[in-house]
Formats: C-alpha cells, sequence, structure tokens
C-alpha cells in the first residue's frame, strides 16, 4: 500500500509534533541546564522538518500520485489472506503461548501457514511435526531457553 | 606483545567449539545467500539470537563467516536464475546469468568464488593493517569528536546511498527516536515508555532487528505475486578451470576492484551492493573491450565479485574501531559487540586485543573456506535452489518467534518482531530505506551520551564543538556531505 507523500508527511508531521510535545512533560535536572529533554526535542525538530518538506514535495505539480495505492497483492485475496494469516499467527502465538506451550503453538502455525502456503497435504503435519520438535530441541535442549511448556507439563521432558 | 596476542587469538579461534560454530555460520550462509529473497543482512538478523548464548569471538565469528558467504552464493542464483541471491550481487547477475546461457556457467561461478575470496582478503588486509593506527589515533577524540564522527556517518549514511535523501533521513530519525525509549539516557529519566515497566530498559535490538530485516522479508514473500522461479538443472562441471589463467589476465582489475569496495566499505551507509555497482562501472570505463560488457564477458565480474567481498571487510574498519557502524550488517554486529560486553571503539585495542585479533583471523578463515565450501554449494546449487519455498516461510518464521522469545523470555519480543516487521514492510512499500532506521538505533544512546557530555563541558559555549582542530575538520566534512545535494542543484539551475 503506497501513501501519497503528503500523507505520510502529514502522519510523521503529527508524530513530530506529538514527540515533541510529550518531551515537554520531561523534568530537568536540578542544577543543569540540559535535561533528558534536549535530545528527543531536536529530534523531533528535525522530523517534524523533513515531514514539512516531504508535504511540500508531494504537493508539486509534477508529482501525480494517487493519494493511496493499493499494491497489486492487495487485490489478490489469496495474497491478501495470507498476509494476514502471517500476523495472525504471530498474534495467536503472543497470545496463547503461556496457556498451550510452544509445542502446541508452534504445530499450529506451521500447520496454518503450509496450509496457506499450499504445502502437500500429507505433508503438512509430519513436517509441522518434526521442524517444531527440532526447534524446540535446539533451543530448549541446547540454548536453555525456558520455553513454556503450557498444557504439555505434565509430559514435560 | 602483539605476537603474544596474535598468539592468544589464535588459540581463541581454534578452539573447537569456535570451529564449529564457523563452519555451521559458514553452510548457513552459503544457504541463506544462495536463496533469492534471503539477504545477508537476513542471515545476520536470524543468528543474532544464536548468538546471544555465545562468548564473544564465536559469536562474532558466526556473523563474520555467514555473511562472507552469503555475499558470495548470493552470486550463484544470479548465474544460473538471473535473479541476485542477496542485492550486493545485483549488479552483474545478468551479466553472469549471459555467461551461463553461453555455456561457461563454471567460468562465471568460479570466477565469482575465487574473485570474492580474493577481495575479502584484501579488505581483511586492510582492516589489519590500518585498524589498529586508527584506534591509536582516535585515543585523542574526545566527546565533541565522538559527536561529529557520528553525524559524520549519519549524515554520509543518508546523503551518500541512492534512493530519496529525505526519507532516509526520516528513516534515521525514527531510528534515532526508537534509541530514546527508555531510561538509559544522561538523564536516566524514563521516556516514551507508556508506562510499561519492560520499555523501562530500552526497546531490545535483537527483536527489533530480526523483525526489521527477517519478518519483514517474510511478509514480503508471502505478498509476492511473482512466480517461483523455475531451475533448469545444469550439471556444473570444474568451476576451478581457466581461473589461473584469468587471475593473470586481470590484475588490475582484481586489485581496482578490492581496493574502491574497501573504500567504499569503509564509508558508513554504502555497503556491498553500493561497492559492486561501482566497481562494475568503474570496469566497464576502464577495460579495453568495453562493448563486451553486457553480453556475457567476465572482466566486470571478477572486478565487482572482488569488491563486495572486500566492502564487508571494509565496513568493519569503522565499527571496530570508533564503533561506528558501515552497513546495516555491521550496524548488527555492534549491537552484538555491546551485548558481549566489547563495546566497539579505540579501547578496545587495549581492553581486549585478544578478542579483535581473533575476529581478523576468523575474517582470514572464513574467506579461505570459502573456496571448498562455496565449490559444495555450486555442486549442490540447483537443489538448493530447488528447495521449497513454502516450507523453508513458515520455518523462518517459527525461528523468528523463538529467537525473540530468547532473547526477551517474554512475549514481548514476540510483540517487537511483529511491530517491527510490519512497520518495515510498510516503509518499504513507501520507498523508505531501512538500513538508516537500525543505524539510528544503535548509535542513538551513543550520539546523545556524546551531545550531553560536550553541551555540558561547553558551558553553552557553542563554539568548542568547532575549535578542537579534528573536530573543525569533522564538521567540516559534514557540512560539506550535507550541503553537496544543494550545491549540484544549484550548479544544475545554473
Amino acid at each position: 500500500m503506497k501513501l501519497h507523500d503528503t500523507l505520510s508527511g502529514l502522519a510523521l508531521l503529527i508524530l513530530a509534533l506529538l514527540i515533541g510535545w510529550h518531551a515537554g512533560s520531561f523534568p530537568n535536572v536540578p542544577g543543569q541546564q540540559i535535561g533528558p529533554a534536549v535530545f528527543p526535542k531536536i529530534l523531533a525538530s528535525l522530523l517534524a522538518l523533513c515531514a514539512l518538506l516531504l508535504i511540500l514535495r508531494g504537493r508539486q505539480p509534477a508529482t501525480d500520485q494517487a493519494w493511496v495505492q493499493l499494491g497489486a497483492w492487495l487485490q489478490s485475496p489469496r495474497h491478501r489472506r495470507n498476509f494476514l494469516v502471517t500476523l495472525v499467527c504471530l498474534f495467536f502465538y503472543v497470545l496463547a503461548s503461556e496457556f498451550l506451550g510452544f509445542l502446541l503453538c508452534g504445530v499450529l502455525i506451521l500447520c496454518v501457514m503450509f496450509y496457506a502456503l499450499s504445502v502437500k497435504t500429507s505433508h503438512i503435519v509430519p513436517l509441522a511435526l518434526g521442524i517444531t520438535l527440532l526447534i524446540h530441541t535446539l533451543f530448549y535442549k541446547g540454548l536453555r531457553v525456558p520455553l513454556p511448556w503450557g498444557v504439555l507439563s505434565p509430559i514435560q521432558w | 606483545m602483539s605476537f603474544a596476542v596474535w598468539m592468544q587469538a589464535l588459540n581463541l579461534v581454534l578452539d573447537p567449539q569456535v570451529l564449529i560454530v564457523i563452519l555451521g555460520a559458514a553452510v548457513f550462509g552459503l544457504l541463506i545467500g544462495c536463496i533469492p529473497g534471503l539477504t545477508a543482512t537476513m542471515a545476520t538478523a536470524l543468528l543474532v539470537p544464536l548468538t546471544f548464548f555465545m562468548p564473544p569471538v564465536p559469536a562474532v565469528a558466526a556473523i563474520v563467516t555467514a555473511t562472507a558467504m552469503a555475499i558470495f552464493s548470493g552470486d550463484i542464483p544470479g548465474a544460473l536464475l538471473r535473479i541476485p541471491g542477496t542485492p550486493a550481487s545485483a549488479a552483474y547477475a545478468n551479466e553472469a546469468y549471459l555467461m551461463t546461457a553461453k555455456g561457461h556457467a563454471e567460468l562465471a561461478l568460479g570466477t565469482c568464488l575465487v574473485f570474492s575470496a580474493i577481495g575479502g582478503l584484501f579488505g581483511t588486509l586492510v582492516l589489519i593493517m590500518f585498524s589498529p593506527s586508527l584506534a591509536e589515533f582516535a585515543l585523542q577524540f574526545s566527546s565533541f569528536e565522538y559527536f561529529w564522527l557520528m553525524i559524520l556517518g549519519l549524515s554520509a549514511a543518508v546523503f551518500v546511498g541512492s534512493g530519496s535523501r529525505l526519507k532516509a533521513s526520516i528513516s534515521l530519525l525514527i531510528g534515532l527516536l526508537i534509541a530514546c525509549v527508555g531510561m538509559e539516557n544522561p538523564a536516566a529519566h524514563p521516556r516514551f515508555t507508556f508506562c510499561l515497566p519492560e520499555l523501562k530498559s530500552g526497546i531490545e535490538l535483537i527483536p527489533m532487528m530480526v523483525g526489521l530485516f527477517a519478518v519483514s522479508e517474510l511478509l514480503r514473500y508471502v505478498t509476492d505475486m511473482a512466480p517461483p522461479p523455475v531451475v533448469v538443472a545444469t550439471k556444473i562441471g570444474n568451476i576451478f578451470g581457466g581461473m589461473w589463467r584469468l587471475l593473470k589476465t586481470y590484475p588490475v582489475q582484481l586489485l581496482r576492484g578490492s581496493a574502491l569496495g574497501t573504500l567504499i566499505g569503509i564509508q558508513p551507509g554504502a555497503g556491498a551492493d553500493m561497492a559492486a555497482w561501482m566497481s562494475y562501472a568503474a570496469s566497464k570505463k576502464f577495460s579495453k573491450e568495453p562493448e563486451k560488457f553486457g553480453t556475457g564477458h567476465v572482466e566486470g565480474i571478477a572486478e565487482s565479485g572482488a569488491a563486495n567481498n572486500s566492502a564487508l571487510a571494509g565496513a568493519w574498519i569503522p565499527a571496530i574501531v570508533f564503533g561506528i557502524p558501515g552497513d546495516s550488517i555491521t550496524a548488527i554486529a555492534i549491537g552484538v559487540l555491546y551485548l558481549k560486553n566489547m563495546n566497539p571503539g579505540p579501547t578496545i585495542f587495549i581492553n581486549h586485543p585478544e578478542n579483535i585479533y581473533a575476529i581478523f583471523i576468523v575474517f582470514m578463515l572464513a574467506n579461505l573456506i570459502m573456496l571448498p565450501l562455496g565449490w559444495l554449494t555450486v555442486k549442490i546449487a540447483t537443489k538448493v535452489l530447488n528447495v521449497a519455498r513454502n516450507i523453508l516461510m513458515p520455518t523462518i518464521l517459527l525461528f523468528c518467534i523463538v529467537g525473540a522469545f530468547a532473547v526477551t523470555n517474554s512475549s514481548l519480543g514476540v510483540i517487537l518482531i511483529l511491530c517491527f516487521g510490519v512497520i518495515a514492510f510498510v516503509m518499504e512499500e513507501n520507498g523508505f530505506p531501512i538500513a538508516p532506521v537500525i543505524l539510528g538505533a544503535v548509535l542513538g544512546k551513543m550520539l546523545e551520551e556524546n551531545l550531553v557530555t560536550s553541551l555540558i563541558k561547553s558551558d553553552g559555549d557553542m563554539l568548542l564543538f568547532f575549535t578542537r582542530p579534528i573536530a573543525m575538520w569533522l564538521a567540516a566534512a559534514t557540512f560539506i556531505i550535507v550541503t553537496w545535494p544543494l550545491f549540484k542543484w544549484l550548479l544544475q539551475k545554473r
């Protein structure tokens, strides 16, 4: 999705103003002129300047950009779905990993992704199981990362 | 003293564990580089969560080896499919493909491999020879010089690269603002933490890198409409045949490519890909037979193949000596050095000389083992290129999740890779480059520290920023780089 430079510029300008405004609330260090607000304020001012330039550039008559230009993939249902599936898988891990544990989450995520990317149906489950176990072994046993077990805690190994 | 340090460093590298890490990273780099769409930067970002658990030397060794290999093996799909495996191979992918079409696949791939290795060794030699003396010089620097040096590096990163300077500047500012999050600032005041205790220590660099360079790449893959490339199974014979003759024919090209590549690598912002493009152009310009370029001629491949690998080593010079990254790979590597308490900067040669010399040895070793391992990769290339990417990509996604979790031990890491993956994807779709974000995020804290220290020291007298001799030159150089586009524009108008 391609936004018109003027739109991106406006969004960045608002962001810069918000940052500058919030930085204004930082307290000063007693006995010191240079407080924690100085650096973010400089950055926010520079960002606002760049955003203004971007808006100006977008207003030049030579640029006949659409306000919002949808990428080709956004018009293809399959690609749109795959994009969403990838994000949902990550979200799913954040929400469910504590409860379901890494192994179940991993297998589920891989199954869904493989299905979405049209891996041969008979290969999906064995591959998802194998790969999840491999990654689990590498990180849990090899690097001792405390990956959550969740509902599988009784059979923890 | 120096010899003893070298021996100590050699001992560190020859540790079987380190050697296994180097070998593993080499294979990993070769495979990632060979698969179109997976870049050397992505290889680094994926390795970082693993290096988190290693001592400093193997951690850095893994990154050095994997990137050197990935930059070479990016040439393989270039020659066989006309699709560069990494952006650094893009300059001559067409030329190499045309050679393959003429039936000279062996010569094209052999040239890529041998000249890459020699270019890499050249860059390493420059790194070994110049960085210690540069570090000695840098010991005289105070916060003023460091402030200007960082500003110079960051402006070069934004103003020298190709693409929109304005958008690159915005990317850089976003990166610097990300570095402001948390309370690790001179005043120790929690900033932009949204009242989340997890953000008090700032935004973790590793999940951010994984998000910016790996998750965004995955999103690009799942939205890619291009049909999957079809590999024509070609049998590849002995790639080393005729190399000696080629080395004797093009010694000047080899030297010029390596030297230019190293120089481009040293200056911040321009990495291996730009080195390859510029060397290819230089090769054509100075060639006795420029008309053959673009028809499957080996000369340009030899020169730019050497250049991109030498740039990789060159980029480490400012990274090690000043802590200023030359490209996004060294930006990630600097993040790793900080995590390992090996803070880059001139004092690293005083505090941990053995570690730095060990890194030098790893560079040498990586470029040497590139020859046999690269040969093997070429042998199995048609199989690697046919690897089912619809199986590989979800596996990488799971790997990213675990990697992010491993570093933060909480789901926050996964939230970070998700956010930064989407941010990078949207930014790239809109023409904002990603590399400046990581440069800003890595350098932000140091830049602020040096700015605040200098401001406090100067007590309001801004002249002090310009009156120390080295600081003055650095400021002047920054001024020239920043105003150069304006001058050019004015000249063109007249």
